[in-house]
């Protein structure tokens, strides 16, 4: 059997060409454009999918080695007529400007908040065991890697824990 | 049927008050939104082109000289390779922000090290990528050309000269004055979306997808650069990843992959890198700027001097507006202003968001913290008492001016402490925590511009411009106001932008779009509600609508009968441009912790408030305040363009070693929307937003660290090197 990549829930042959990048297989192969490119070098997030639960910027990876993956991206997250949660928290809160970084956004808060859920420290963190506590500083911790140039930090943070908040209540 | 408005007076009749739907300024979410949340928007690359190919920019390895032999067949036998393009009408440069004209073509002639000089094209991004690494270019290297500004003689820009009265005198006799200079270093506008172009040709008829501020200019910029008329472009960028100057004007790669579309005869896709985004584009020139302040014993002005002096490339006509501002804000008759250009072969120096006042005021207000400690004043004492009654250069009155609201209102809410100030009163473990201010002020800008509205017989409406939202907010602002002018909840309007086949604005630059283009759709309402009048038998002025429905019960609907109602509006600013200094005003808190061992600032609660006229939707314009906030944490902290002695290549081109705000650098941010209706900035009494949040920003984070630490610094960014050096023991 070919070998395959599985997005948002459809499988779809790995590309011949060993150097195409995970994001160059979303964009250009098949069609999904939701994930942006900002740089190519894994320095600013907007190319942030979910693969196999785990979020990683895409175009650090080539396609090549993710034969059997799941990948989930911004199309798989929500769509126009069903957003997810954070989708319209950032959409109330005003969490973007231009909105080139924020599928990236959005893909890394969603992974981001199982982390939290699961109780993965960062530097922000009192403790390395136990629970951890959501604050403002934890989350800006943990999403540094998603740059924004429009400047929308103080609304996306807004948004992520409006969400955050429900999810523990 | 088009109307035509020019705007010779003010307009204080505050029509848009009075109409009854009740949305405009409301913080609704951008309409848009959902499609961008949902990764749904298109960008420019992102258009599914059939038969689509990829180019590659090949850029120059040598400061100044000549391409003497590109060897294309070095590449064409490499996989899927399918043509180099190195024809002679290749742009070089960008173009500058409102240029007009084709920026500098011809390829061979190499003026700065990482110029484009050709163009590869491939079946796939892959395979053009590693083509264009490949491709040999032989060089006929110029040596010598100067790339340190401080070692050439400079340019005076004349129409920034002013000399008034004596400053010199002014600074001997002062009670208090101060003598200081500011260095700044350069900035580059970053925009998340690389600069990208997909061209596809119909016969004679060019389509470019473009990532492109100002489709206006652009469309006219292509044209020249590929000599063609303009009936025959059309340029279409309705998302735009964010813009920050760098996309005023046509950069390389539309260029490229219009000519290359055409020499291979199939669709081309072009994106820069974002190493050669940075390198190609546009940096704000790094700026050296001589302040003197002379005061009476009351902190009063008498002489006001502001010396600066910037860089660009030869053959540039932009040289960073550092004085913009510094003309007007302040009293003191005695006043001696120079901007001074040096001529060096770095890359192209252009507009980066606030172009002027970003590192003007940040300089300046560094300037003015220095004085009210020398006159025993708190700063916004200081501030409030030199505030000019009418423009202290030219003989105008201000068409609105904010700034003593803006600094009264911001210390409130901020809780500023008006006691004496004196360094190093707080510290908590390694941390010492302070205060600091700066006032903010940019240019109001506007221009010439044009919608059509369409009122469709299903009582739904349409805006067409190829106006443009670069994250500025365009699409909801110009629904709110066809709402509140027809009566129309704002989703019952679709707006559609960024495309030339539509009537044409003045695109996003200089904070200038939403007044500007917003007065042309106020414009065609206007003249829809007229004919709506004449059909209820009553007058515009006293016509009402709401819902959907005019006062006198009847249904929109009904009204037209079954006819769609379109007019364009055409705005245009006449006599109120001359007849006024305008300008956006505000002022900045913030509070910063200060690391007394490795010299780290962090900035832990940062405060703006910001009079700009009528805000049109509240959620938007804040968000344009902390975007600039933002911004102004950057250029107090962190970025700075590194360029090689030896070669002026630009050596931190990338997000990794060029540093922006990340999450963590940004707390909370506080925003007070100063309400204020300026008739003469523009008939809906708006100014522009996108850039004043980040001018003189960076000011209250360096007067901040010095309240903290004690450490005055004179150079931006305040890196923790810099810190530490002045911090006292
Ligand atoms: S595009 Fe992948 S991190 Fe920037
Ligand atoms: S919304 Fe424009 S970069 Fe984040």
């Amino acid at each position: 059997m070919a070998d395959t990549i599985t997005v948002n829930g459809t499988a779809h042959p790995v590309p011949e060409d060993p150097r195409v990048s995970l994001l160059d297989f979303l964009r250009h192969h098949i069609g999904l454009t939701g994930t942006k490119k900002g740089c190519d070098h894994g320095q600013c997030g907007a190319c942030t999918v979910i693969v196999n639960g785990i979020r990683i910027n895409s175009c650090l990876t080539l396609a090549a080695m993710h034969d059997g993956d799941s990948v989930t991206t911004i199309e798989g997250i929500g769509t126009p007529d069903d957003p997810s949660a954070l989708q319209r928290a950032f959409l109330e809160h005003d969490g973007f400007q231009c909105g080139y970084c924020t599928p990236g956004q959005i893909c890394s808060a969603t992974a981001m908040l199982e982390e939290l859920a699961a109780d993965w420290p960062s530097d922000a963190s009192e403790s390395l065991e136990g629970r951890i506590a959501i604050s403002g500083e934890e989350i800006r911790e943990r999403m540094s890697g998603n740059l924004c140039r429009c400047g929308a930090y103080a609304n996306i943070v807004a948004a992520i824990e409006e969400v955050a908040a429900g999810g523990r209540s | 049927m088009t109307v035509h408005f020019k705007q010779d007076e003010p307009d204080n009749s505050n029509r848009l008050d009075r109409m009854k739907q009740g949305v405009l300024g409301k913080p609704l979410p951008r309409i848009e939104g959902l499609a961008k949340v949902t990764g749904t928007a298109p960008y420019a690359a992102e258009y599914p082109i059939e038969n689509c190919t990829e180019g590659v920019l090949v850029t120059a390895t040598i400061t100044r000289g000549e391409v003497t032999s590109i060897d294309h067949e070095s590449v064409l036998t490499m996989p899927g390779v399918i043509a180099v393009v190195d024809n002679e009408k290749l742009c070089t440069r960008a173009a500058q922000g409102t240029a007009n004209e084709a920026p500098m073509q011809g390829p061979k002639q190499v003026c700065y090290w990482g110029q484009p000089i050709a163009l590869v094209v491939a079946e796939t991004f892959e395979q053009a990528r590693d083509a264009a690494k490949h491709l040999k270019v032989d060089y006929r290297e110029e040596e010598g050309a100067p790339i340190d500004p401080g070692a050439v003689e400079p340019e005076e820009q004349e129409d920034e000269t002013v000399h008034q009265g004596d400053l010199a005198h002014a600074m001997a006799d002062a009670a208090h004055s101060v003598d200081v200079t500011y260095t700044t270093r350069g900035h580059a506008s970053a925009a998340m979306e690389p600069h990208a172009a997909i061209a596809q040709w119909d016969g004679d008829k060019l389509t470019v997808y473009a990532a492109l501020q100002m489709l206006n200019y652009n469309i006219t910029e292509l044209a020249d650069a590929l000599d063609m008329e303009e009936e025959n472009i059309r340029l279409i960028s309705r998302f735009v990843g964010g813009g920050f100057g760098s996309k005023l004007g046509i950069s390389e790669e539309v260029v490229a992959a219009a000519l290359a579309a055409k020499q291979i005869g199939r669709p081309v896709r072009v994106v820069q890198s974002r190493q050669q985004v940075f390198q190609t584009v546009m940096r704000r020139s790094e700026t050296t700027q001589r302040l003197r302040l002379a005061a009476d014993e009351n902190g009063k002005l008498t002489g006001f001097g502001h010396e600066a002096l910037v860089s660009n490339l030869p053959g540039e006509d932009f040289a960073e507006p550092v004085l913009q501002s510094s003309h007007f804000l302040y009293d003191g008759e005695n006043r001696e202003l120079m901007l001074k250009v040096a001529r060096i072969h770095r890359m192209t120096a252009g507009s980066v968001r606030a172009p002027g006042e970003a590192v003007g005021m940040p300089a300046l207000e560094g300037a003015m913290d220095v004085l009210a400690e020398k006159a025993g004043l708190d700063p916004v004492e200081l501030r409030l008492r030199n505030i000019p009654e009418k423009d202290p250069e030219e003989d105008l009155p201000f068409s609105s001016h904010k700034l003593a609201e803006c600094l009264k209102q911001g210390a409130e809410a901020f809780g500023w402490d008006k006691g004496p100030r004196k360094p190093r009163q707080r510290r908590e473990g390694e941390w010492w925590i302070g205060t600091g201010m700066a006032s903010a002020a940019r240019v109001h800008n506007i221009a010439e511009a044009k919608a059509r509205v369409t009122l469709k017989a299903d009582g739904t409406a349409l805006v067409e411009t190829d106006m443009t939202d670069i994250g500025t907010g365009t699409y909801t602002i110009l629904a709110q106001i066809v709402g509140e002018m027809l009566g129309l909840d704002p989703e019952r309007v679709l707006v559609e932008l960024g495309d030339t086949r539509h009537p044409r604005g003045p695109g996003s630059g200089g904070s200038w779009g939403a007044a500007s283009i917003g007065s042309a759709v106020y414009v065609a309402c206007k003249a829809i509600r007229e004919e709506l009048a004449a059909k209820t038998g009553t007058s515009e002025e006293e016509l009402e609508l709401r819902e959907g429905e005019a006062g006198t019960g009847e249904a929109l609907t009904d009204l037209l009968e079954g006819e769609d109602l379109a007019r364009e509006g055409h705005y245009e600013p006449g006599d109120i441009e001359d007849d006024y200094t305008a300008s956006g005003f505000g002022a900045f808190f913030a509070e910063v912790r200060v690391n007394h061992y490795t010299g780290e600032t962090r900035v832990d609660r940062m405060l703006g408030a910001f009079g700009f006229g009528r805000v049109l939707n509240a959620k938007t314009a804040r968000s344009q305040c902390i975007g600039g906030i933002t911004w102004s944490i950057g250029v107090a902290l962190t970025e700075a363009l590194e360029f090689d002695p030896r070669d002026g290549h630009l050596v931190n081109c990338d997000l990794a070693e060029y540093h922006v705000p990340v999450h963590r650098d940004v707390p909370d941010l506080e925003v007070v929307l100063v309400e204020e209706r300026d008739g003469a900035a523009s008939p809906i009494q708006a100014k522009g937003i996108g850039e004043l949040g980040m001018c003189g920003g960076a000011a209250a984070i360096a007067n901040a660290i010095y309240n903290a630490c004690g450490a005055r610094i004179y150079d931006y960014p305040m890196t923790p090197d810099r810190v530490l050096e002045a911090m006292p023991e």
